[in-house]
C-alpha cells in the first residue's frame, strides 16, 4: 500500500477538518495534491504531531481534527497516547503511516535498502499499542479498501479513532512544500479561528 | 502538608485572570493545589500529561485554535521539554506561559532536586527565554499577567519560576 493513494482516498474529506501532519514525506505528499490554508505541516517536533491535533481537539470540539502521523514519530511520544486515550476527544482522527523506517531522513533508500528501521519492523504493533494505551478504535490495515474504509468511518464517526496503516518505505515524488513554516502556520490558525467564528454564529462552513 | 493552598490559590487566580482557558499539568509535591484548583474548575480544561514536552503540542494546538494555556511543571518537566520548546514553540513563534516550580534551590532539603536547581536558569537563558520569579503573594497578579502578554506580543514562550517563600510554608516547630 502507498501512502500518497491512501492521502488520496482521504483528500476530498479533509476540507473543513483541521489537519495536522509530522514533517518529511507525509507532509510533502499532502502537499502535493494541494495545499489548503487547513493543513499544518509540523516540519520538526518529533512526536508532537497528536499533541497539537489532542490541543485542537480539547479548544474547538466541534472541529474535525486529522493528525497524520509515522511509526517513528508516535514511537517518540507513546505516552502521549495514554494522554489522547485518557480525554478521547470524539472529533480527532489519528492516522499513523508505518513505513517501519524512519524514511525522512533516508532512512529508507531507493532499491529498498532500509538502514534505518523501527521497532514496528520487528514486531512492535502500533494498534495494539494504542488499543493497549485505552483507545478502543484502533486497527491495524494493510489494504487500501480497509485503510479507506476505516479512515473515513472515523471522520464521520463521533469517537476517537486510530488508524495504522502499513505502506511502502518509498519516498515521495518530492520533499517541495513551496510555503514557509511561519507563512503555514499564521495561515493555519486563522483558518481554525475563522472557521470557528462561522460555527459560532451559525454559519456554514 | 506545608504546600501554600492560599498562594497556590493566588497564583490560580492570576492564571484565570490572565485569560487561561487550558492547563496541562504534570505535577510534582508543590503543585498539588494548582492542580486541584484547576481540576474542580468547570471552566478550566486540564490536561493531564504523562511528559510535560505534550504540553508544548497541546498548547500550540490551543494557541492557534484561539485559547490561552499554562503549562504546569517543575523544572525537570521543563528540562523534559527541551525539544518541544526548540523544535516547536521556538521554530514557529509559539507563545507559552511556563510555570516552572524552582526546585533545588536554597533551603531544598530533597537530595535529588537538588542537580536541576543549579542550571534551570542557564538553560532558560540559553534558550533566550524572558523569565522571572515569583517569591511574594502581592507580586503574583501583576507577574503573571504581564508575562502572559509579553507571551502573546512576543509570540514566544515565557517563564515564571514558582519560588520556595511562595509555595512553601514552613511548619512552625
Ligand atoms: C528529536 C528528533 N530526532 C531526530 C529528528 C530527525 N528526523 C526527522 S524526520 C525523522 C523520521 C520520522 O520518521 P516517521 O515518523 O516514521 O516518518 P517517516 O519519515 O518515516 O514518514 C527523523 C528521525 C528530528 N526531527 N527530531
Amino acid at each position: 500500500m502507498k501512502r500518497i493513494d491512501c492521502l488520496r482516498a482521504i483528500y476530498p474529506e479533509l476540507e473543513d477538518c483541521a489537519v495536522v501532519t509530522i514533517m518529511g514525506a507525509v507532509a510533502a505528499e499532502l502537499y502535493s495534491l494541494g495545499h489548503r490554508p487547513n493543513f499544518f505541516y509540523l516540519e520538526h517536533a518529533m512526536g508532537l504531531a497528536s499533541s497539537v491535533g489532542l490541543g485542537i481537539a480539547l479548544s474547538q470540539p466541534e472541529r474535525k481534527v486529522v493528525v497524520i502521523d509515522g511509526d517513528g514519530s508516535v514511537l517518540m511520544n507513546l505516552g502521549g497516547l495514554t494522554t489522547l486515550a485518557r480525554y478521547a476527544p470524539r472529533n480527532l482522527v489519528h492516522l499513523v503511516f508505518d513505513n517501519e523506517v524512519l524514511l525522512s531522513v533516508g532512512g529508507g533508500a531507493p532499491g529498498g535498502f532500509k538502514w534505518f528501521t523501527t521497532a514496528t519492523s520487528t514486531g512492535s504493533d502500533l494498534a495494539a499499542i494504542a488499543r493497549g494505551a485505552g483507545i478502543r478504535r484502533a486497527q491495524l490495515v494493510r489494504e487500501l479498501d480497509d485503510f479507506t474504509e476505516a479512515a473515513l468511518d472515523g471522520l464521520k464517526g463521533d469517537e476517537l479513532t486510530c488508524v495504522v496503516a502499513k505502506v511502502d518505505a518509498e519516498m515521495p515524488a518530492s520533499f517541495l512544500i513551496d510555503v514557509h513554516m511561519l507563512e503555514n502556520r499564521f495561515e493555519f490558525a486563522r483558518a481554525l479561528q475563522r472557521m470557528q467564528a462561522k460555527t459560532a454564529t451559525g454559519g456554514t462552513t | 502538608m506545608p504546600v501554600s493552598a492560599t498562594n497556590s490559590k493566588v497564583v490560580y487566580d492570576a492564571i484565570k485572570a490572565a485569560g487561561v482557558r487550558l492547563v496541562s499539568a504534570l505535577p510534582e509535591t508543590w503543585l498539588v493545589h494548582l492542580v486541584r484548583l484547576a481540576d474542580e474548575d468547570p471552566d478550566m480544561i486540564l490536561v493531564r500529561l504523562a511528559k510535560e514536552e505534550e504540553g508544548v503540542g497541546i498548547s500550540t494546538g490551543a494557541h492557534f485554535a484561539g485559547l490561552r494555556t499554562a503549562l504546569l511543571m517543575q523544572n525537570h518537566g521543563f528540562l523534559q521539554s527541551i525539544n518541544g520548546i526548540a523544535s516547536l514553540a521556538l521554530l514557529y513563534k509559539i507563545p507559552l506561559l511556563l510555570l516552572i516550580t524552582d526546585r533545588g534551590t536554597m533551603g531544598e532539603r530533597d537530595p535529588w532536586q537538588t542537580e536541576g536547581g543549579k542550571y534551570t536558569r542557564k538553560v532558560l537563558d540559553a534558550l533566550n527565554l524572558v523569565r522571572d520569579e515569583l517569591n511574594r503573594p502581592d507580586e503574583v497578579r501583576g507577574k503573571v499577567a504581564k508575562a502572559m502578554t509579553l507571551a502573546q506580543s512576543s509570540l514566544s514562550p515565557v517563564a515564571l519560576l514558582l519560588g520556595r517563600d511562595l509555595m512553601w510554608e514552613e511548619p512552625t516547630a
